[in-house]
């Protein structure tokens, strides 16, 4: 009820600031054109600085006001937030009021929006880096509570891992092994299969389609690729669950092998599929940069087109084809959708594709997913888990930007 | 005699020629292996999902006998026991208590509460007989649509169950009907019971809250970063992280809502809200590139006449480049929002993982999204959480093309050579 009244009247108030001062600006400018004076802004911006002299006291309280009680909880405990919201809003109409009786023709109205506006771009922008700071502190925050409790050398290099914790002293199965080895080894094990299918494929379609193929086929063919990398993850996950690994099984069974219904096959070629789209659209940019008189000079030496591929376009692309797929690693690392539903959760340390492995991914879905309170290591384990994930992912990504920096030709 | 160097060349040509037209067979193969995947991936969802459209419906005739109601409180009457009554009465000839259970199971659970509605908007009915159509269990619709073969034919069904529908369906009172709850009606446990209305609500209260988030910001910072920051450490920072954000896991921004937005902030839980503020930080690296290459197309020419007859920077921004590039800006902001519209893996973090059978109603009450409730439904143990969930897929594949579709005609339609 609070609530839908303040939504209601604080748009209000703006408004209202916003056309008094207008009119104020209009009487202003009258009175100073007889006088053959012009005043320094249109009317609506005079309109608009009032409304400014309003919101900004006002959300500066407002802000201070929530700090205040967020870290000295002891100061403002008893003041309930409607009073806060009538100190705020009444300290906005008195500076509103105030910035209306000193309104002057010669008042630089524009010059104090655009700075005011220039400030909130720049506000809007660092956003990006307070997103990068509120993942690191968030992650890390949580990762140094669990470090208190298993030691960083047992959760990089241990063999194992339970993520069993006791709630009872003498409970069953209580051991909790917290060792990450597995479940890295199940996350570099699917990321090698779906970078095995991605690579050549994603690699050979950009060739064609940057040297071979006809408009009207790449006019076909781009959109085909742009729609399989739209299909939303989850999707690919039911896919490899649903039809992919019973195929993979039966096969399996066929051919005499012992095949899990939740192999690391199963997800790994349905990830190297997903990723297809990625390494043929990044291989297509870096192919169709190389200047054409590097392919002219080798028609002109007599050779055929395959042979001006392999030698001189893609040695020539090769830097910004390696970064694009350890872009392309970068993300099956990161995937989650497709193994959470189509691997398992059995962390097996093993580098056979034909039994089930589980990802640093699906192991923090897992551990957030459970019923376990929120304290306890076996949930902090995942915030472990995904400040491994980000560092891993971060470290990949500047990698495979500084080759391409470096090693690129600059050809102008 | 030596060979000159023109027959060595010649001799080696049709090596050359056979290696060439292996290379671009190899191309056309690698292309023909992605299509054929989307053709398999489309066949198996369609084929899987198509049936859930429809569904098995049966033709009671239920007596509403006054004795079991009570005219104060219609809520609460047994309309259960009604139901249970109408099916002995049309099947007098099954006896033991076992056999009378099954029977009673070839009905949805969803029938009684069909009766309750029905019931109490027209209290008039009582002491009167009505026909009502009301869904068949799940194993009935999935035996009649053919899902199990060989052996298992009648899946879970007994004898008696298979014997009453043979006679229901002679007497043509069980028949297929286009299913509308599959789109009117929130999650259940049911699967005849379940449909996307709650899923597809807070999907849309979810991408709301992220338009109206990242709309704004992102085009704010393109605008900065394009027109107004001075080359320095500063947007050197604030370019380094747009791109390192990009390409950041989505589970990892999963994890960042977790512990600020719901264990810092205590915001509610599995809302709309919370979705909107995750998905919101992670379109934006999205928005903030397109827009800046929108921004980037606006030749100098239009800022230097506009400088030129006396408009400030920001007045050049606002009234003459961004006009321009609103088209590229809106198509960037599609396209993030139809990445917006699939993602999972970061709303599971933040506790949309629940069973939300109600639709939601603001954007803090909680819900679940589209691909969220095809994730639960796909770990369902029923076998008619295949056809619905395929459904589900079926649905947010037709959003999702849709918006695509509209960004890819936007593009081509306001497409301004210079």
């Amino acid at each position: 009820m609070m609530n839908t009244a303040l939504c209601i009247a604080f748009p209000a108030l703006v408004l209202l600031a916003f056309f008094m001062g207008r009119s104020r600006a209009l009487r202003l400018r009258q009175s100073a054109l007889e006088q053959n004076q012009r005043p320094h802004s249109t009317p609506a911006y005079y309109g608009l600085w009032v409304a400014l002299w309003g919101i900004i006291p006002a959300g500066l309280v407002s802000i201070l006001w929530f700090l205040g009680a967020k870290f000295c909880p002891g100061l403002l405990a008893d003041v309930s937030s409607v009073v806060a919201a009538c100190v705020a809003i009444v300290s906005g109409l008195l500076c509103a009021a105030v910035a209306w009786y000193r309104m002057k023709p010669a008042t630089r109205a524009r010059n104090f929006i655009e700075r005011f506006l220039n400030l909130l771009f720049m506000a809007c922008a660092a956003v990006a880096i307070v997103t990068t700071v509120g993942i690191v502190l968030s992650v890390l925050f949580e990762s140094i509570r669990f470090f208190k409790v298993i030691p960083v050398y047992e959760f990089l290099f241990g063999l194992k891992w339970s993520p069993q914790v006791a709630i009872r002293p003498d409970q069953i199965g209580s051991s909790g092994a917290f060792g990450s080895v597995p479940v890295i080894a199940g996350t570099i094990l699917i990321s090698a299969i779906a970078m095995a299918v991605a690579a050549p494929l994603g690699l050979m379609s950009a060739i064609y389609l940057s040297e071979y193929a006809s408009s009207r086929m790449r006019a076909v063919a781009k959109p085909c690729l742009e729609i399989l990398a739209g299909i939303p993850t989850v999707v690919y996950g039911f896919f490899a669950a649903l039809a992919v690994a019973p195929v993979v099984r039966d096969i399996g069974t066929a051919l005499g092998l012992e095949v899990s219904s939740e192999s690391a096959l199963a997800a790994g070629l349905v990830m190297g599929i997903m990723i297809i789209p990625l390494v043929s659209s990044l291989s297509d940019d870096v192919i169709s940069a190389v200047p054409q008189a590097m392919r002219d000079g080798a028609y002109a030496l007599g050779a055929t087109k395959s042979e001006t591929i392999r030698n001189v376009v893609i040695p020539a692309a090769l830097p910004g084809i390696v970064g694009g797929m350890l872009l392309a690693v970068s993300r099956a690392v990161g995937e989650t959708m497709i193994v959470v539903m189509a691997a398992g959760m059995a962390a097996n340390l093993t580098f056979n594709p034909l039994r089930a492995v589980t990802t640093v991914t699906v192991q923090i879905v897992t551990l957030l997913t459970g019923d376990q309170e929120f304290d306890s290591p076996k949930t902090l384990a995942a915030f472990a888990l995904g400040l491994l994930l980000f560092l891993l992912t971060l470290v990949m990504n500047v990698i495979a930007l500084r080759i391409v920096r470096k090693y690129r030709e600059e050809y102008e | 005699m030596t060979e000159t160097a023109i027959e060595k060349v010649k001799r080696g040509l049709p090596g050359r020629y056979r290696a060439e037209r292996r290379f671009r067979l190899m191309g056309m193969g690698a292309l023909a292996v992605s299509g054929l995947f989307l053709l398999v991936l489309f066949s198996s969802i369609i084929s899987n999902g198509w049936s859930a459209f429809y569904q098995t419906v049966i033709k009671l005739n239920v007596f509403i006998d006054p004795v079991r109601m009570d005219v104060g409180n219609l809520g609460s009457a047994d309309y259960q026991g009604l139901i249970k009554a109408s099916l002995r009465r049309d099947f007098p000839q099954v006896r033991s208590r076992r056999d009378k259970k099954r029977l009673y199971a070839i009905v949805s659970t969803g029938a009684a509460f069909q009766l309750r509605d029905m019931v109490m908007k027209d209290p008039s009915l009582i002491g009167k007989s009505v026909d009502l159509w009301v869904p068949a269990d799940d194993d009935v619709d999935m035996y009649l649509k053919g899902s199990y073969h060989g052996k298992n034919r009648y899946g879970r069904l007994k004898p008696v169950q298979v014997m009453a529908i043979k006679r229901l369906k002679e007497e043509g009172r069980l028949r297929e009907r286009f299913n509308t709850t599959f789109f009117t009606a929130g999650d259940s446990r049911e699967p005849e019971l379940a449909g996307i209305r709650g899923a597809v609500t807070g999907s849309f209260y979810t991408l709301l809250v992220t338009l109206l988030l990242s709309f704004p910001v992102g085009v704010a910072a393109a605008v900065y970063l394009e027109e107004f920051a001075t080359p320095g450490r500063w947007s050197d920072l604030i370019e380094v992280n747009i791109n390192n954000l990009a390409a950041v896991p989505s589970i990892v921004f999963g994890l960042l809502g977790l512990s600020i937005f719901l264990n810092f902030f205590h915001l509610p839980r599995s809302s709309p809200l919370v979705g909107g503020l995750v998905l919101t930080l992670m379109t934006l690296p999205t928005i903030i590139i397109a827009s800046r290459a929108a921004l980037k197309t606006v030749p100098p020419s239009i800022r230097e006449a506009a400088l030129g007859v006396g408009a400030s920077r920001m007045q050049t921004v606002f009234h003459h480049v961004l006009p321009l590039a609103l088209p590229g800006m809106l198509t960037g902001t599609i396209i993030g929002m139809a990445q917006a519209l699939g993602e999972t893996a970061p709303l599971l973090m933040i506790g949309m993982v629940a069973f939300v059978a109600d639709i939601p109603h603001s954007i803090t009450d909680p819900s679940a999204v589209l691909p969220v409730q095809i994730y639960l439904w796909a770990d369902s143990p029923e076998r008619a959480f295949v056809e619905k969930t395929s459904a589900a897929i079926m649905v947010l594949l037709a959003f999702l093309m849709a918006m695509n579709g509209t960004a890819v005609y936007f593009r081509k339609k306001f497409e301004h050579k210079w």
